[in-house]
């Protein structure tokens, strides 16, 4: 190996690294928030990246039906329950959100013809079908066992995962799909060729990250997410909503996931169930920051991408055999710093 | 005959006949469900009872499945290993050692931490095991491994599904046998605990860390031996079956079927597989497209069994035909456990030495000393955040002075765990109740005597540790009926009031035979009659020399009770002394009514 390659190397490392480091968080808050271990976020990366894949190729995204019918599920349990209760304004409400805007989007895929949209309009669309369901799963899947312990909900995080895998095939096909750069400018850095997919890859993970710590900073409900993160209950005293802190968790995550999706759907074509490997990559590293720390999940994630591209290199038919065994000296490391006796929830 | 028994006979009979029957396509239906069930039974006993989760279970049944195809097919094996290729059997053995080991080492690595590690670390290398299946040359690659040999037993090759029927279900019935036998047992108690009673069973002599190591190495080696078979049976081995995906559908066979149960383990097994089967001809047609469709059908399947029926279908069958429970039998013939000899009276057993303790700047105990003697009632009073409970913690081992000891039997109790302390004869209620409510009063209390007994895991599967049981048992029973809930020794522990729940404690406290009982306010919600019954109790046992210390709020009890008070103010000990004295003490007076200015 050569300076030429092992830079070519890295910068893969460093883009795929950017990548598992947006997922590792949004896993971190997940869990932290809701004690959720959000398996199925690979699913929401390649909902994101094929949604936008079917629309550049000129098709009406399936996973919009699927919105609509969960947007009637939730319609269905809470419209009644706000109806039942008398409040007539809420129920109003449950349904504008859950059921006329996933109608909305499918009206404006009937009118407006998909292929002669740009594809900025695509992105929009992409992330105006796929990030909703994340709070829209929280309601129906998470929120009537919102107390249950984390081995239940970590069940039925893997049931979800199964479910979405098997439905992205229904709606995506075998095959595998790649989407148009959404930059074709290269530039070239002393031996170093950066392409301008890697730069928007990076640049964006940076201000997401930026962003979302302002957001927990200096924002009420930032503030309120990371109060529910470090004592639930004493949250719920405090007047903050555990649903609604569910609910904008599993938004923010869905953002982060699907928006990963439309990031690398130029980089490495997906597949119906690829998913699933992006995010474990992302637990990985989640797991490297002990499921709590995010500077250390995002270091973690950084070593992961630039693992796996060496690996590629030196031995590439057991990149993912020692990706994943990687969790075995972490997993010891944090053996060997624990020693009390915990009792489980 | 019970009806039970009658149930279970009539099952093993429908069982032989079914081969006769049935079509080969049927057969090889239920010859994948005993396999199933298999590797769903150890997650019944890893996840419904031991509450540890493995997706990896699928690795564990390839690496059996993998051992015995390589050496059984192999050209050459080097010299040393040359006899194993022998036989099926030998691979089987090569099998389960080889799976012990990695189950040991991934034990090892994962189940010191919080629950959820484990599940994600099963993940991770189940994923890895698949790939390195999947590149090895030496395995194949992802074609597999083919030729694999029939099975022979006593000259019978059993290379066709109606044959190898029998070994598996014959493997099933021996594992569900042994699984439940070890369930009712010493260690089957101690493994029973580990879902939310694990300070509650490190307290009284349980090391739980082995407890779990030894329930994931036998869901590991059921897995292992339901490989073999598989592989057996196939007559080839390729990647597929044992990646991750399905060792979810194997958790999902456990939870569906009820992962608290045994018989839970066919049920779901059986559903699965057959709606699996169903849903792989029909949803294709349905929907016109190929493909695993039936993952989106398991995956809400499963998300409504959580929501709606936690505890799976086996619960839910079983209300269907009413079986009355069997109820344990004591056995007064059976020979008392051993006893140790109790310090003689006057003697001291316990001794705080100018203990303190600080959270930072915060001194909750201060230049703390006391000692209670063998045969006496020593009571530790004072007002709320007086510092009382950071002083038993120090006292019974749960946290480490700042400066000071503690000696027990002279030895220092400091640096101790729970369980070494018990060891040393003392035991302790806790202020907080910890039993496991589903558990009867009896299986409860005899958790107690954990460390008065020494059966291990074999012994109990087998069944060949009875005669220990039966004196554990009459123990139990006997300290039962001592503090009185002989009535309520076959209800379930949860269904008693709080006030009865602390006296199961104090039973399960003296079935360790202690020579002194740490009480964290054993009277708090018991009932005049009750405290009286209970005051009756521990002069009993000071009478024949046991030493007991007792956190108390309620005066009346202890002043009535004890032989010395010791009196705790802002972590300090303001005085010390007879009951008598200290009712009259000015400095107690004011630290529990105020001062009169």
């Amino acid at each position: 190996m050569d300076i030429s390659i092992a830079l070519i190397l890295g910068q893969d490392g460093i883009t795929n690294g950017a990548i598992y480091a947006l997922l590792a968080l949004a896993l971190v808050l997940v869990f932290a928030v809701t004690r959720v271990i959000f398996i199925q976020q690979g699913e929401f990366v390649a909902y994101g990246a094929l949604t936008l894949a079917m629309m550049q190729g000129g098709s009406v995204p399936a996973t919009v039906w699927l919105l609509l019918a969960m947007g009637v599920l939730v319609t269905l349990f809470d419209g009644a329950a706000a109806l039942r209760s008398g409040q007539a304004r809420k129920a109003l409400g449950v349904a504008g959100w859950n059921l006329a805007y996933p109608l909305a989007l499918a009206g404006l895929f009937a009118v407006v013809p998909v292929a002669s949209l740009p594809l900025f309009a695509h992105v929009v669309l992409t992330l105006a079908i796929v990030v909703p369901m994340g709070p829209m799963m929280y309601r129906l899947m998470y929120q009537p066992i919102a107390s249950a312990p984390v081995l239940i909900l970590l069940i039925v995080s893997v049931a979800l995962h199964i479910a979405m895998v098997g439905l992205g095939l229904l709606f995506f096909g075998a095959e595998g799909q790649r989407t148009p750069a959404f930059s074709e400018a290269s530039f070239d850095l002393g031996p170093l060729l950066i392409t301008g997919q890697t730069l928007w890859v990076l640049v964006v993970s940076a201000l997401l990250i930026v962003a979302l710590y302002q957001f927990f900073e200096r924002t009420l409900y930032g503030k309120a997410l990371r109060a529910t993160a470090i004592n639930r209950v004493g949250a719920q005293l405090m007047g903050i909503s555990p649903a609604l802190a569910g609910k904008l968790t599993f938004l923010l995550a869905a953002f982060i996931g699907a928006l990963s999706g439309v990031l690398i759907a130029p980089i490495t074509t997906i597949y119906y169930d690829t998913g699933f490997l992006i995010a474990l990559k992302g637990f990985v590293a989640a797991i490297i920051g002990g499921l709590a720390s995010y500077p250390l999940a995002a270091l973690g994630a950084l070593a992961v991408g630039l693992l796996e591209a060496f690996a590629s290199f030196w031995a590439s038919a057991y990149k993912e055999v020692i990706v994943f065994t990687l969790i075995i000296p972490v997993l010891l490391w944090r053996s060997l710093s624990t020693h009390h006796v915990e009792e489980e929830e | 005959m019970s009806a039970d028994r009658l149930l279970l006979g009539g099952f093993l009979a429908v069982l032989l006949v079914l081969p006769a029957v049935l079509s080969p396509y049927y057969i090889t239906l239920l010859n994948y469900i005993g396999l199933y069930a298999m590797v769903a039974l150890g997650l019944v006993l890893l996840t419904g009872v031991g509450g540890l989760t493995s997706f990896g279970q699928a690795a564990f049944v390839g690496l059996g499945a993998y051992t015995t195809a390589a050496l059984t097919t192999a050209a050459e094996l080097p010299g040393w290993l040359a006899w194993v290729g022998a036989s099926p059997w030998l691979t089987l053995v090569a099998g389960l050692l080889i799976t012990a080991t990695v189950a040991l080492v991934l034990g090892s690595l994962t189940l010191k931490l919080s629950g959820h590690f484990l599940p994600l670390g099963t993940i991770a290398w189940g994923i890895s095991l698949y790939f390195l299946f999947g590149t090895m040359e030496s395995l194949g690659g992802h074609t597999g491994i083919t030729g694999i040999p029939p099975i022979e037993l006593f000259g019978w090759t059993l290379d066709e599904g109606g044959e190898i029927y029998y070994l598996i279900w014959a493997f099933l019935l021996v594992a569900m046998l042994t699984t439940h036998n070890l369930l009712d047992s010493r260690e089957g108690r101690a493994i029973r605990a580990l879902k939310g009673g694990r300070v509650m069973a490190e307290a009284m002599g349980v090391d739980t860390s082995r407890a779990r190591m030894i329930i994931f190495i036998i869901a590991a080696l059921h897995a292992c031996a339901a490989g073999w078979l598989y592989a057996h049976m196939q007559r080839f081995v390729n990647p597929t079956p044992f990646g991750v995906h399905i060792g979810i559908e194997y958790l999902f066979m456990a939870v569906l079927g009820g992962a608290g149960y045994v018989w839970g383990a066919i049920v779901g097994a059986g559903v699965i597989t057959v709606l699996k089967q169903w849903l792989q001809d029909w949803l294709p047609q349905l929907l016109g497209a190929s493909g695993n469709f039936e993952m989106i059908v398991f995956g809400i399947l499963m998300v409504l069994v959580l929501h709606r029926a936690r505890e799976g279908l086996w619960p839910i069958l079983k209300k269907l035909v009413p079986v009355p429970a069997v109820r344990k039998k004591i056995d007064d013939a059976a020979a008392p456990l051993p006893r140790r000899t109790l310090p003689a009276a006057g003697e001291p057993i316990l001794v705080a030495k100018n203990v303190t303790r600080k959270f930072g700047g915060l001194v909750a105990n201060n230049d703390m000393s006391l000692e209670v003697r063998a045969g006496e009632i020593l009571a530790l009073i004072g007002p709320n955040g007086a510092g009382k409970s950071t002083m038993f913690n120090q006292i019974s081992g749960v946290d480490t002075p700042t400066s000071g000891e503690v000696l027990f039997l002279g030895k220092p109790v400091a640096g101790h765990d729970s369980r070494e302390i018990a060891r040393m004869g003392m035991s302790r209620s806790f202020q907080h109740v910890k039993l496991l409510p589903t558990m009867s009063v009896l299986e409860n209390v005899a958790i107690g005597a954990h460390l008065r007994s020494g059966k291990g895991v074999l012994s109990s599967a087998w069944r060949l540790d009875r005669a220990e049981e039966a004196r554990i048992l009459k123990e139990a029973a006997w300290q039962i009926e001592r503090v009185g809930l002989k009535d309520f020794m076959y209800e379930e522990a949860g269904s008693l009031a709080l006030g009865q729940q602390r006296i199961l404690e104090i039973a399960r406290a003296l079935c360790a035979d202690p020579c002194l009982l740490l009480l964290d306010e054993p009277a708090a919600g018991l009932r005049l009659k009750e405290k009286q019954a209970l005051g009756e109790l521990l002069r009993k046992l000071r009478s024949e020399g046991m030493a007991t210390l007792i956190v108390e709020h309620d005066m009346d009890f202890v002043m009535g009770l004890v032989d010395r008070v010791v009196v705790m103010e802002f972590g300090q000990k303001i005085a010390e002394g007879l009951p008598d004295e200290i009712q009259k003490n000015p400095a107690v007076l004011e630290a529990y009514l105020g001062g009169v200015e």
